[in-house]
């Protein structure tokens, strides 16, 4: 295998038959290539638009409540329905839920530190909330469970507000005021995967007493427990049901109680995406039988044209398995190299498009307040995969030779000899 | 050296049997210069490559310098025909990618002797059959004649025992011949034993045994004796043609 002098034959041969090897390496090479931008190309594709859509946790889920729209057991329609901590203490211990925070909004807060003031809106919150929305802290902490229970001043600014009111000045331990009443900042925070940080938390007890809410919840944020959109539905419906049950509604009435799950979104979304991978994977298979055809074709034709040196070789003491060998190496050199040669060029023409895709994400985000929207990121294909459909080129092209080369071998060497 | 017991040779194509070689009986010695002769289909060829063992026959026995050639595997036939035989072609059968150098070095390769040695000593015979100063140019930039010395001086490298030139001056025209022909004398003077095929009286002529085929079988032997005797029999068939 490692004998120098039969690669020097090799290398011999290959010189002075370059069309030849260059039409071999070529079919491979071009395989190798365009597997490599189509599979990149679907996962640039799939990646810039799941990117997209992880923004929240993807399986969460939020209540709202309304008026009733149907009359339930003797009581009027147009009825308001108010949810209250009450609902928190049994959505936190329904089965399939994760994570429950309930929301009470403050409507038109003046947010004001020494001589800077800005509107903002200030969202009175449970601990879970950051885990629902994905929410990113910069600095310090969020709402935590003694905030809770001690119904503690704190609260966590959105990174705009801390720009607008500190602009780079120290915030964690310092005063706020929020429509005049001083809470201390405990964290400051981005939007999961969102544009703008004008929210502030507050915890929502803290919220409740101060702004008269009494135990008054507006909506509920929730991450279930569910894989498919069959369990997804299946807590919804256990959660409208009791909830129905306690506030006296009817279950069905969307009106009276309201209901999103993103992850029945997701699920639908990444149900496209998986049709397009396996597009993609037909498509690359499509290719890469392309490619196996034409080095094959090329083989036996290689070795036919080579059926009169066979003979030679053997009639002045060839044995067929250095006959074979040889042809055999010289296969699997050339699709080797050529293979190789079409990764790096996929390879280099996937990373110089990534390059351009990062460079106009970062030109979008600037102008975004740090968040770029783009439909198309990371275009590469897994490395494991390309040097595998590399090898299967490389096995195909041998065993394409392999086949008539030992024909060709076995046959007497006078029969090789009249072959012209 | 070489002997021949009733060997049977059939070609099958389809379902048409044509039986060419009908019970051969030959004995050729070392050192021998020995042509083959007979008209077109008689056998001539095929005898040869028997006798080569580029080809393997049906029936009888070949003994090739002592050890029986029958049924062999390809692997062993390569050996014994690396070691023993060197082959001349009416075609030439050099590699056409290859230079007159490398051409002629190619059977040392399948001895194992490195290409730096195989490449000088290639030189050498170049140099005996008068071609070093084309060492370096491919077949399709030499004439026949001087093709046809490459193929010896190939044919020679591996030191055989025996040479087997199958029509090697079919393809060229009579000077040519004649330098081909010397060449292969000197071969034979050097001990080494000599067949060739040829359907041409004058060049079996200058050999020391002439085996006459007819339909697949030996009609006669003449000896070197015997030449004068046949090239009167040569004159005869001349006139009667």
């Amino acid at each position: 295998m490692f004998d120098i002098d039969k690669w020097q034959e090799i290398f011999a041969t290959i010189k002075k038959n370059k069309m030849r090897t260059f039409l071999t390496g070529f079919s491979v090479a071009w395989g190798i290539f365009m597997l490599m931008i189509l599979l990149g190309a679907g996962n640039g594709l799939s990646n810039g638009v799941s990117e997209n859509f992880m923004r929240d946790a993807v399986n969460a889920m939020w209540l709202w409540s309304g008026r009733t729209s149907i009359p339930y057991q003797g009581m009027q329609e147009n009825r308001e329905i108010r949810f209250t901590n009450a609902d928190y203490d049994i959505l936190k211990d329904l089965e399939g839920i994760e994570h429950t925070s309930g929301r009470y909004y403050i409507g038109g807060n003046l947010f004001s530190y020494g001589s800077e003031y800005g509107e903002y809106t200030a969202i009175t919150c449970h601990p879970d909330l950051k885990d629902v929305e994905s929410i990113e802290i910069v600095d310090g902490r969020f709402v935590n469970q003694v905030d809770i229970d001690q119904t503690r001043k704190s609260v966590v600014l959105g990174k705009d507000i801390y720009d607008a009111l500190f602009d780079g000045k120290e915030a964690i331990g310092e005063y706020v005021r929020v429509n005049n009443i001083p809470f201390k900042v405990v964290g400051i925070c981005k939007e999961g995967g969102g544009t703008r940080h004008r929210n502030a938390y507050i915890p929502v007890t803290t919220g409740q007493k101060v702004f008269n809410g009494s135990n008054r919840l507006h909506n509920f944020a929730l991450t279930i427990n569910a894989e498919t959109i069959e369990e997804s539905q299946a807590i919804e419906n256990r959660v409208r049901e009791r909830l129905a049950r306690k506030h006296k509604f009817d279950a069905t009435d969307e009106s009276a109680m309201g209901s999103y799950s993103k992850l029945e979104d997701v699920i639908q979304t990444m149900k496209i995406f998986q049709a397009i991978d396996i597009f993609i994977w037909i498509i690359g298979i499509g290719t890469l039988i392309a490619g196996v055809v034409g080095v094959s074709n090329i083989m036996l034709i290689v070795v036919k044209e080579r059926t009169k040196e066979i003979g030679i070789r053997k009639a002045i003491g060839a044995s067929p398995s250095s006959v074979i060998g040889l042809i055999l190496l010289e296969a699997v050199m050339i699709t080797t190299i050529a293979g190789y040669i079409g990764l790096v060029l996929g390879t280099g023409l996937m990373e110089g498009l990534n390059f351009i895709v990062e460079k106009q994400f970062e030109a979008s985000a600037a102008t975004n307040g740090g968040n770029g929207e783009t439909l198309f990121r990371n275009p590469t294909v897994d490395l494991g995969i390309a040097m595998s459909a590399t090898l299967l080129l490389v096995v195909a092209g041998a065993i394409a030779g392999y086949i008539p080369a030992k024909r060709a071998a076995k046959i007497k060497p006078i029969e090789a000899l009249r072959d012209e | 050296m070489i002997s021949l017991n009733n060997v049977h040779k059939s070609y099958v194509t389809g379902t048409n049997s044509l039986h060419v070689l009908k019970g051969i009986d030959l004995e050729i010695n070392a050192g021998e210069f020995v042509s083959i002769m007979g008209s077109s289909g008689s056998g001539k060829s095929t005898l040869l490559n028997i006798l080569g063992i580029l080809d393997n026959y049906d029936e009888g026995s070949y003994y090739l310098n002592g050890s029986l050639v029958k049924d062999m595997s390809e692997k062993k036939a390569a050996k014994l025909r690396n070691d023993l035989v060197g082959f001349v072609f009416q075609s030439f059968n050099l590699i056409s990618f290859k230079n007159a150098m490398e051409n002629v070095a190619l059977p040392l390769y399948y001895q194992g002797v490195n290409r730096k040695r195989r490449n000088k000593i290639a030189l050498e015979y170049l140099e005996k059959v008068g071609l070093l100063d084309w060492a370096t140019h491919l077949p399709n930039e030499m004439s026949g004649g001087q093709k046809q010395r490459v193929a010896i001086a190939r044919s020679l490298i591996s030191q055989p025992k025996i040479i087997f030139a199958d029509e090697p001056t079919g393809a060229l025209d009579t000077s040519t011949s004649y330098e081909v022909m010397d060449i292969l004398k000197e071969i034979n003077d050097d001990g080494i034993t000599v067949i060739l095929v040829t359907h041409e009286h004058d060049i079996a002529a200058m050999t020391q045994k002439i085996v006459r085929l007819k339909d697949g079988r030996i009609d006669e032997i003449i000896k070197n004796g015997d030449l004068k005797h046949f090239q009167h029999q040569y004159a005869k068939e001349l006139e009667t043609a």
